[in-house]
């Protein structure tokens, strides 16, 4: 990066990036991307009513153990969980 | 040879003459003609500095733009006119081009302010935290030592208030008995102290008078020295090392004593003082105290305090290992201000913050002097033969009486100034070719002012360089870097401000704010100075973080002043400094560095430290201050604490506003005993504060005021004077917070002793009387007619007054209060007290009687007047309004209109001789009153045609026009205006003039470039291109529009804004092709401006005539082989797909291929403008079925994600932005996936970047786009439920 880039806007905007859980950076590895793609997928599935109900009916599940099943594998995926 | 020598001989003649003359000034010895009588007013006469830019150029503009202003008629051509000024009359005339000169800060406070040079950067103090459980070593100043120190002076200054007591009562006593004598002299050598710190404080004084008598008491003798009474001898008489240091500091007059040729001295004595003792080092803080911990004990150096010589044992001083660089300023006693004399000293910036006696004023002196010397120093022989031709002259021997004027005085801070020690003294050899060239500093480094020399002078002798040891080429790269920020050009300061910041750490705290903190005490800093210096501590404290510690109270020093500084942004500035260093010190270290000024003598410090208390409140949470503030709001050793503490939780209610509401009740409980204090001064505070708490909860939290109600309410029967007006307040602030039983009943108790009040002739108690009258009337349970009989009467006896007119403040207020009480009364009962004045004698009067009518008229509204008033009314209006002779604020004109306005229909009757009136003073001599008179017309317009007087507006309109070639420009613009307000209210076909006459005679009128013509000139041709273009020829139009785009260089966005609207209506009135053709042409002029202009206007053409009737015109001007042309139409494009939105579809299409190109352009430009049309377009049309062109288009944008100019990036990101929204992340995602992991770090930074602003703006829809991970040991990547299919 140039020494004039450095308080321009687009440094802003990376900052503010950061400050996202979520995104990303050049050193990120598989690993630690594919946690966030679990984590933003099961978030989504428990935010999502309707598509929870398809699932629950896919699997023969109720719905708010589906929804049991999909938070315990969201919390496993919090960068705070420990273990 | 004969006539020579009698001339020689008549001149010398003369010269006895003269000689005589002077001799008979005995007292002064230099030449009263040419100096001028007084120190003070010698300079009145001669340029202070000479400007940087020649002040020849801007007297010369002042008086063309004068002249300009005067000629400004639209008729004048151009070449005559020459460019206006920007901003016209608005701006005041010193302000050249929008840049102030910069400023001293010293030039504009006032004496209290001023105060600040009398604090002392203290000395480096004890880190508790950093010495963990070892005991501070004695030598280290503690908590405990400043304390001991607060106290001893505090105890000191009450013995020497005490003497002075005595003294006088001795005297009068003595006076009685008539006893004279050895007592009476003893009186007064106590006294003169006291009187001495006086002049300390009065920096205006004559210095040199003052000198001189310092001088004569001091030889008197030194045991009349008033400061070394035994008291502080036996504090100071304690034999530690680290005592030594004392001596500095103090301010006890330099004498032989000081001269002891000590090791440490002898170095000094001859030394340059620029050297060495010039480095702000010198200072008591200075990096003595870093250097030799030890002689950190010494004990307050502040100005209060004189130290007796008897401190400094010799021992102790050959302790005080010569250190280069710092000793100078042991040496020298910096509270003599040196006066002529071989071994004066540089005043040290310590004798600058001690005394404050180096003024400004002596800065320009020795800055003039230093010019002057230079310049009338003593002609040499070769000199003189160059000049003077060889025959006719001779050599004449000086008369025997003649003796070289080497009297200090006439030389006055004549030669070792600090600029004129040995070190830059230019040799004599060459000395023939240095007129007036800046010394030239080493290295690069930026020019020094005089007033430099004495911070930075060390860095002029660089043959030194080699043999300095480490830590002496620390200090001098800092100080390096701070000359460069403090006057470098602004790159130079930049990088300047980043290494500092950066190495702060490795330069460490000491070194740093040593240097820094003396800079910010400097008597000349200006504003701008101030500002980059005081950026530097906030980006090194940063840094710092908690090494700070021991320079907490120094940087507190220099940064309170701030607080009150009358520059908002020095305020702000001030808080954020202490608010980050509180934050990197902790609340402890704050608490122990501020704690021993809470009770310091001087107001001054109090104030202050309670702002930075309040500030460090604000930081680091109310809650954790508050056990500190209970102790100190209660001390029992100092009604002085007490105040304090209670001002610090005003200042904390004023700073954070309603924030306080969470802590209230214990803000509250904290100060309420203050209202019963023994000290009048601390009840004072503590119903301010009690106030201010009120004022910043308002309107919640009365139940934490339950227990003040009652001293309160008590306090303002017993007290009197400014407690009570202090009380009021609080009473005035709290009531508003009741609910309406309590707030009646209150109020009730309140009234008598407010309208006994009424009476009083103290202008601060009148103030807030009017505040408190306005508070409690304006609460809910004040009923209308217990004001009208209880208050109204006394109020308007005492205050509606001539008298009150004449202040601002006390004007302002009864205004205010009056409103208030109107809001209650209703508008009738006050209208009808004051209306009669109106035809008052006097002005002001007037003037105060109409702001409140319009006040109140505005806010009521004019129904509950009747037709008596209603006739009282309108008389007295036109009258004051026919008397007013000058009326700045428009007061008069608002109150007219508001009046009109508010009385609607009923208006009619007036309305003929309004008009005669208004007609009459359009015709006036004055340009004020003609354009006072428009602009009535423009405020009652709307009023008029309520009225159906189209007739009379109708001639209004002739006469306006028939004034259209009115010369004045504020007179013009108002004029214009007042024939908009007509058009508008009376539409285009009934206007008289018909409008194909009015439009014609605008067209010239376009050509003047004052503001407030062209702005009034251009809506009203908009507003006729608007509504009645089919009135005037399409030939008329195209003569506008080329007018229009002279218009578009318009220094003020409405013109251009409003100019670029007008393309638009005329494009409309007489079709695009020629306006198109007219704005395409002026894509090819050089001005930026004028360019973005015109590219805005084409977009609101294609806007208003529809797209598809400038496209192709556009798009073929795109072929024209001209980098701003084809950046033009892209730009033309990119507003113009920005303003069609949806409409867009249509055309994405058509315009496809030309952004292909210009995506695919060598040209930066091109790209980016392309780039943010593609991005227009993507959001316009989102959702409307083009993807396929855009999926398109975003293959040629991608690849310029790599672009680095930030323009580019910053278009090219957006473009991506744009079609997230119009393709799906999902889409963005795909051409994301290919760079994620790419082995380059650079195109995986950008595709991160970008992934990132797409996971921020669709975060959920990716979900069911990211790519299938298999499972990897333990590690389960899987997502299967997306694949599951019922």
């Amino acid at each position: 990066m140039q020494a004039s880039d450095r308080f321009n806007i687009n440094s802003q905007l990376e900052h503010l990036q950061a400050k996202h859980v979520g995104t990303g950076h050049a050193d990120l590895n598989r690993f630690e991307w594919a946690v966030n793609i679990q984590r933003d997928s099961y978030a989504s599935y428990v935010g999502h009513y309707p598509i929870l109900a398809y699932f629950a009916i896919a699997e023969n599940e109720s719905i708010v153990r589906e929804r049991y099943n999909f938070m315990q594998v969201c919390n496993s995926c919090n960068p705070n969980h420990d273990g | 040879m004969a006539s020579t020598d009698s001339e020689i001989a008549y001149t010398q003649e003369e010269r006895k003459k003269m000689e005589q003359q002077l001799a008979s000034l005995t007292s002064v010895t230099f030449d009263v003609d040419l100096y001028g009588g007084g120190s003070d007013t010698r300079f009145e006469g001669y340029e202070r500095s000479i400007a940087v830019n020649e002040d020849d150029d801007v007297v010369q503009d002042a008086g063309e733009s004068e002249v300009a202003r005067k000629l400004a008629s639209y008729t004048a051509p151009k070449s005559v006119m020459k460019e206006m000024p920007r901003g016209g009359g608005e701006d005041d005339g010193g302000d050249m081009g929008g840049f102030k000169k910069p400023q001293k800060i010293i030039d504009r406070e006032d004496d209290y302010r001023r105060r600040r040079l009398n604090r002392m950067i203290s000395p480096d103090r004890n880190d508790a935290f950093a010495m963990g459980d070892k005991t501070p070593d004695v030598s280290v100043r503690t908590y405990a030592d400043v304390m001991k120190e607060e106290a001893l002076k505090r105890e000191k200054e009450d013995t020497l208030r005490e003497i002075a007591k005595k003294k006088k009562e001795m005297e009068e006593e003595e006076k009685e008995k008539g006893k004279g004598g050895e007592r009476g002299s003893r009186g007064d050598a106590a006294v003169a102290p006291s009187q001495k710190r006086r002049n300390r404080w009065d920096q205006n004084q004559e210095l040199e008078g003052g000198e001189k008598k310092a001088k004569t008491v001091s030889s008197s003798s030194d045991w009349d020295m008033p400061d070394s009474t035994p008291g502080i001898g036996r504090w100071d008489a304690t034999p530690t090392p680290g005592r030594v240091a004392d001596a500095t500091p103090s301010i006890s007059r330099r004498n032989r004593w000081d001269e002891t040729p000590t090791p440490g001295r002898v170095a000094d004595a001859d030394a340059t003082p620029a050297a060495g003792g010039v480095t702000p080092g010198v200072t008591p803080a200075g990096m003595t105290w870093d250097a030799t911990p030890k002689l950190a004990g010494m004990a307050t150096p502040t100005p209060k305090r004189q130290r007796s010589r008897w401190d400094e044992t010799p021992a102790a001083m050959g302790s005080a290992t010569p250190m280069p660089g710092a000793t100078p300023a042991a040496a020298y006693t910096p509270g003599v201000t040196p006066v002529g004399g071989v071994d004066m000293a540089t005043p040290t910036p310590g004798a600058i913050n001690l005394r404050g006696a180096i003024t400004p004023e002596q800065y320009n002196l020795l800055r003039w002097e230093k010019d002057i010397e230079e310049r009338n120093r003593p002609l040499t022989d070769e000199e003189l033969d160059g000049m003077f031709p060889q025959e006719g002259y001779k050599i004449l021997d000086p008369p025997a009486s003649y003796v070289p004027i080497r009297t200090p005085a006439r030389k006055l801070l004549a030669t070792p100034t600090p600029l004129g020690t040995p070190l830059y003294q230019i040799p004599e050899e060459n000395r023939g070719q240095q007129f007036d060239v800046p010394k030239e500093a080493p290295g690069g480094l930026p020019f020094m002012k005089p007033e430099d020399y004495q911070y930075f002078g060390a860095l002029l002798n660089e043959d030194e360089e080699e043999n300095l040891t480490p830590d002496e080429q620390k200090e001098r790269k800092i100080m390096k870097l701070l000359l460069k920020v403090k006057n470098g050009t602004p790159p130079q300061r930049k990088t300047a401000l980043r290494q500092l910041t950066d190495k702060a750490r490795e330069f460490g705290a000491g070194p740093l704010f040593n240097r820094i903190l003396p800079l910010l005490m400097q008597p000349t800093l200006e504003d701008q100075e101030r500002h980059l210096l005081v950026k530097v501590i906030d980006r090194v404290l940063y840094k710092l973080d908690e090494l700070v510690r021991p320079f907490v109270h120094k940087i507190l020093v220099v940064i309170e002043p701030l607080l009150i500084d009358e520059d908002y942004y020095a305020r702000v500035e001030g808080r954020e400094i202490i608010s980050n260093l509180s934050k990197a010190a902790g609340l402890a270290t704050m608490i122990a560095a501020m704690r021993p000024d809470i009770d310091n003598i001087d107001e001054y410090v109090r104030n202050t430290t309670a702002r930075a208390f309040s500030v460090v409140a604000s930081a680091l949470g109310i809650p954790a201050l508050l056990p500190f503030l209970k102790a100190v709001c209660q001390s029992k050793k100092s009604w002085q604490a007490r105040h304090t503490g209670i001002k610090i939780v005003q200042q904390i209610a004023i700073l954070i506003g309603c924030a306080v509401l969470p802590h209230l009740r214990s803000l509250v409980e904290i100060i309420e005993h203050g209202l019963n204090d023994e000290n009048q001064k601390v009840r004072t505070i503590t119903a301010l504060s009690l106030a201010a708490l009120a004022e910043a909860s308002a309107p919640y939290g009365i139940e934490s005021f339950d227990s003040v109600l009652k001293p309160l309410w008590k306090g303002i029967r017993s007290h009197r004077g400014k407690v009570l007006a202090a009380f009021l307040k609080a009473i005035g602030f709290i009531i508003p917070l009741m609910d309406a039983i309590y707030a009646s009943y209150y109020t009730k108790e309140v009234m008598f002793i407010l309208i006994r009040e009424f009476q009083s002739p103290d202008e601060e108690m009148k103030k807030i009387v009017l505040k408190v009258v306005k508070q409690c009337v304006s609460t809910e349970g004040v009923e209308p007619d217990y004001i009208r009989s209880d208050i109204l009467p006394e109020f308007f006896r005492n205050f509606w007054v001539r008298r009150m007119a004449l202040d601002r403040r006390n004007y302002k207020q009864l205004v205010e209060t009056t409103v208030e009480i109107a809001n209650k009364v209703g508008v009738a009962d006050i209208v009808g007290r004051i209306v009669e004045d109106l035809k008052d004698e006097s002005e002001p009067y007037r003037r105060m009687v109409m702001e409140t009518i319009e006040k109140v008229v505005a806010n009521l509204g004019a129904s509950d007047i009747d037709a008596r008033l209603e006739e009282l009314l309108i008389d007295g209006i036109l009258y004051a309004f026919q008397e007013q002779t000058s009326d700045d604020a428009n007061v008069m004109l608002n109150g007219f209109g508001a009046v009109v306005n508010s009385l609607g229909q009923r208006v009619k009757p007036y309305l003929p001789q309004i008009c005669g009136t208004i007609k009459w003073r359009l015709n006036n001599k004055s340009a004020k009153v003609r354009q006072q008179a428009a602009d009535l017309i423009s405020r009652i317009a709307v009023v008029m045609t309520q009225c159906h007087e189209e007739q009379l507006m109708g001639h209004l309109g002739v006469v306006l026009y028939e004034y259209l070639g009115e010369e004045y420009p504020e007179v013009l613009g108002s004029i214009l205006g007042a024939l908009k307000a007509i058009v508008n209210v009376i539409g285009m076909t009934k206007m008289t003039p018909p409008i194909k006459d009015l439009l014609p005679r605008l067209t010239p009128i376009l050509k003047n470039r004052h503001e407030k013509v062209q702005e009034n000139c251009i809506d009203l041709v908009g507003r006729i291109a608007d509504r009645g273009a089919e009135f005037v020829p399409a030939r008329e139009w195209m003569r506008i529009c080329f007018e229009l785009l002279e218009m578009l260089k318009a220094h003020k966005k409405g013109i251009r804004r409003a100019t670029v609207n007008t393309f638009g209506y005329i494009a409309k009135a007489i079709g695009p092709q020629d306006v198109l053709a007219t704005l395409l042409n002026n894509l090819k002029v050089q001005e930026r401006q004028n360019r973005v202009c015109t590219t805005v206007a084409i977009a609101i053409v294609a806007e208003t005539c529809s797209p598809f009737t400038v496209l192709p015109a556009l798009m073929n001007e795109y072929r024209v082989p001209e980098l701003n042309v084809q950046n033009g139409v892209l730009k033309s494009l990119s507003f113009l797909f920005e303003y069609i939105g949806e409409m867009g579809k249509d055309y994405i299409y058509a315009v496809t291929p030309l952004l292909e190109d210009a995506l695919m352009d060598r040209d930066l430009v091109h790209r980016q403008t392309a780039a943010s049309a593609v991005k227009h377009m993507a959001l316009g049309v989102a959702g409307l079925g083009c993807e396929d062109a855009l999926v398109h288009l975003l293959n040629y944008v991608w690849p310029n994600i790599f672009e680095t100019s930030p323009h580019v990036i910053n278009a090219v990101t957006e473009a991506i932005e744009g079609m997230r929204v119009a393709l799906g992340p999902a889409l963005v995602l795909n051409y994301c996936l290919q760079g994620l992991f790419h082995p380059a770090r650079k195109v995986r930074e950008v595709y991160w970047k970008i992934y990132n602003s797409l996971y921020i703006g669709a975060q959920d829809a990716l979900v069911a786009a990211y790519p299938i991970l298999e499972d990897e040991e333990n590690n389960i990547f899987r997502r299967p439920e997306l694949a599951m299919f019922i």
